[in-house]
């Protein structure tokens, strides 16, 4: 302590700081936050942070110098953590040779689509009164996704609109949600009785705002690529999502809709794509793009007062761990 | 006197009830009977007076008479008005028989107006209600940047081109691409799949053998001899047909052309390995021109 007291007195008085001796001695007891005076607390901090780079870069040289000397023996480099290497495991796990999951994607809702038994025809909607934006959105998202088609919500019921839908062979249905002026939300509902998905939709960019020189998407019926589903809810949202498109894409077409998974955000894109050669393939990105967090799933058609919740978002219980995910 | 509360708190000084507009003058007072403030519908300023209020969907009207002006508690009647309009309008006429006409025609008024807004309410709450949910400041933010983050960790277009590359790869888009050397790869990924490992590496062997064997001798017939021999050699070794033996051969050579350098251990397997093969096609050569 007394080693430590006569340099801080020292050095404190002086006109300014004087530069950093080589190894600075620290008696063992002393810690930088029991000198009570700031700017001398401050400057004695510094000059402890200062050692500790000087440290850590001596550590690397010494590192680095010994993997050299190695050569071709040297251990492999350490993988450097990433949150997806460190995540949580999830029990839900999809495994691709599970028989059960197998089965059960045999036999739900979607596996009329699956099996090419029903043609997607989908309809989207908006809440009331949509503004400018979120018009212009859905007319995009229309020519995405072939089949589907745009009507005004002029005030329905959402409950009323259903039934009509499904009479007249509806399989999905979309309700983009509107909130100031720009689209925010997201509820795909399957239709003759299926799951109902609510997305908060973010980051929506119209297909003018995308720096890009593609011409508009035809009338090609896309491709689609799905990433990252893993879990079992991620797979039914995967199935889903994957059920908007026509099950036989047209390659001619070169054009694909993708959804990317990453940390329980979904990234839609749509690109249309040309093989320069068998290693090398160039994208362009047309259409409009957004993202989409998952935040219900609901058992039946839209309802939100006696409907049975599949798996809600419960932001006290989900949100604590950095690094756990759910799809 | 009433007259007197006029002159204080309406015309000149200052009533806490009292909000002054560019054109209108309003009073805030919850017994107000119209709402303005004047000096036929102040009441601090009558003492006898008479409002319509409403409370949980049923309307009540209340009366101040001079009598009870001594006693604040008890200054305002409450009389519960029926449900029914036309009974409540003739309840209204007889609690307020003998007042004043602007009192009664004003009271009458108000609770035309009341009864139509509980209507209109009643016809709302039938309706679909929008539920206004408070977005949270930081929760919002924190999933903006949790998002941003995510979408530099996706690294998107690396993703969509890897998994193109891959359909390409697994043959997915059938003979639309016409890449040679994919073509090969897909018949090399075959033949491996089918034999064994030595053969195909005998197989790897001879293609770098006989193109460097046809290099040093370009301009020399035997090369058809060698082809055929080696169609032979590998209809024994495997179950493919010529044809493809033969593109995957072409398609080797060229292959190999560019990769020799890299094959450093395969290269060095190569001399002992060579020998054995020119004693063989040695053989056959003989055995041919035998």
């Amino acid at each position: 302590a007394g080693n430590g007291g006569a340099r801080e007195r020292g050095e404190a008085g002086g006109p300014g700081p004087p530069p950093v001796p080589e190894r600075v001695l620290f008696p063992p007891t002393f810690s930088v936050s029991e000198i009570k005076n700031k700017q001398r607390r401050h400057f004695m901090f510094v000059r402890w942070k200062q050692q500790q780079r000087r440290e850590k870069l001596a550590a690397k040289k010494k590192r680095r110098k010994e993997r050299e000397a190695l050569g071709d023996k040297a251990p492999p480099k350490p993988v450097p953590k990433t949150i997806e290497n460190q995540r949580v495991y999830d029990e839900t796990t999809v495994d691709p040779n599970d028989e059960e999951v197998a089965f059960d994607e045999a036999t739900d809702e979607f596996a009329p689509y699956f099996n090419r038994q029903t043609v997607p025809k989908i309809l989207i909607t908006t809440s009331d009164r949509p503004r400018g934006r979120t018009v212009r959105f859905c007319e995009q998202l229309a020519t995405v996704i072939p089949n589907a088609h745009v009507y005004y919500r002029r005030g329905l019921a959402l409950k009323r609109i259903i039934p009509q839908c499904v009479a007249r062979d509806f399989t999905d249905l979309i309700v983009i949600n509107e909130d100031r002026k720009i689209p925010n939300g997201l509820v795909l509902s399957h239709l003759p009785d299926g799951p109902t998905a609510h997305f908060r939709m973010s980051s929506v960019r119209l297909r003018k705002e995308i720096k890009r020189k593609g011409k508009e998407p035809t009338e090609h019926v896309p491709e689609v690529i799905l990433n990252n589903f893993t879990t079992r809810l991620g797979h039914s949202i995967g199935r889903m999502l994957a059920s908007l498109f026509p099950h036989d894409p047209q390659f001619i077409g070169r054009q694909v809709a993708t959804f990317h998974n990453q940390r329980d955000y979904i990234f839609f894109r749509f690109h249309r794509y040309i093989f320069k050669s068998e290693k090398k393939v160039g994208i362009q990105e047309l259409g409009p793009r957004f993202t989409l967090k998952l935040r219900s799933l609901q058992k039946g058609t839209f309802d939100s007062k006696f409907g049975e919740y599949e798996w809600i978002h419960k932001r006290r219980q989900m949100d604590t761990n950095r690094r756990k995910f759910h799809l | 006197s009433p007259q007197v509360v006029w002159d204080t708190l309406g015309n000149r000084q200052f009533c806490s009830y009292k909000i002054t507009t560019k054109t209108q003058n309003f009073c805030r007072n919850e017994y107000n009977l119209t709402g303005l403030c004047n000096r036929s519908s102040c009441p601090l300023a009558n003492s006898q007076y008479a409002t319509i209020r409403e409370e949980k969907g049923r309307c009540y009207l209340y009366m101040k008479t001079i009598e009870r002006a001594p006693f604040p508690r008890r200054l305002w009647e409450r009389v519960l008005l029926s449900k029914n309009y036309e009974k409540a309008l003739e309840e209204i006429d007889e609690n307020l028989i003998y007042w004043p006409r602007f009192i009664r025609h004003k009271c009458k008024q108000r609770f035309t107006k009341i009864t139509q807004y509980l209507i209109r309410i009643r016809k709302l709450t039938l309706k679909r209600q929008r539920k206004i949910v408070p977005l949270r400041r930081k929760i919002e933010r924190r999933e903006n940047r949790r998002e941003e983050k995510a979408l530099i960790a996706a690294q998107l277009d690396n993703a969509i081109e890897k998994e193109l590359l891959e359909r390409l790869k697994q043959d997915t888009y059938g003979d639309i691409y016409n890449f040679p050397i994919h073509a090969f790869d897909k018949a090399l990924q075959q033949q491996e799949a089918d034999s064994e490992s030595e053969s195909d590496a005998e197989g790897e062997e001879e293609d770098k053998e006989e193109e460097d064997k046809r290099e040093f001798v370009e301009a020399d017939d035997s090369d058809l001899s060698d082809f055929e021999d080696m169609d032979k050699l590998e209809a024994s070794s495997e179950e493919e047909q010529e044809e493809e033996a033969e593109v995957e051969k072409k398609a080797s050579h060229s292959k190999w052309k560019g990769k020799t350098p890299l094959k450093g251990p395969a290269r060095r397997k190569r001399p002992y390995i060579e020998i054995e093969y020119e004693k063989e096609t040695e053989l056959a050569t003989k055995t041919k021109a035998a």
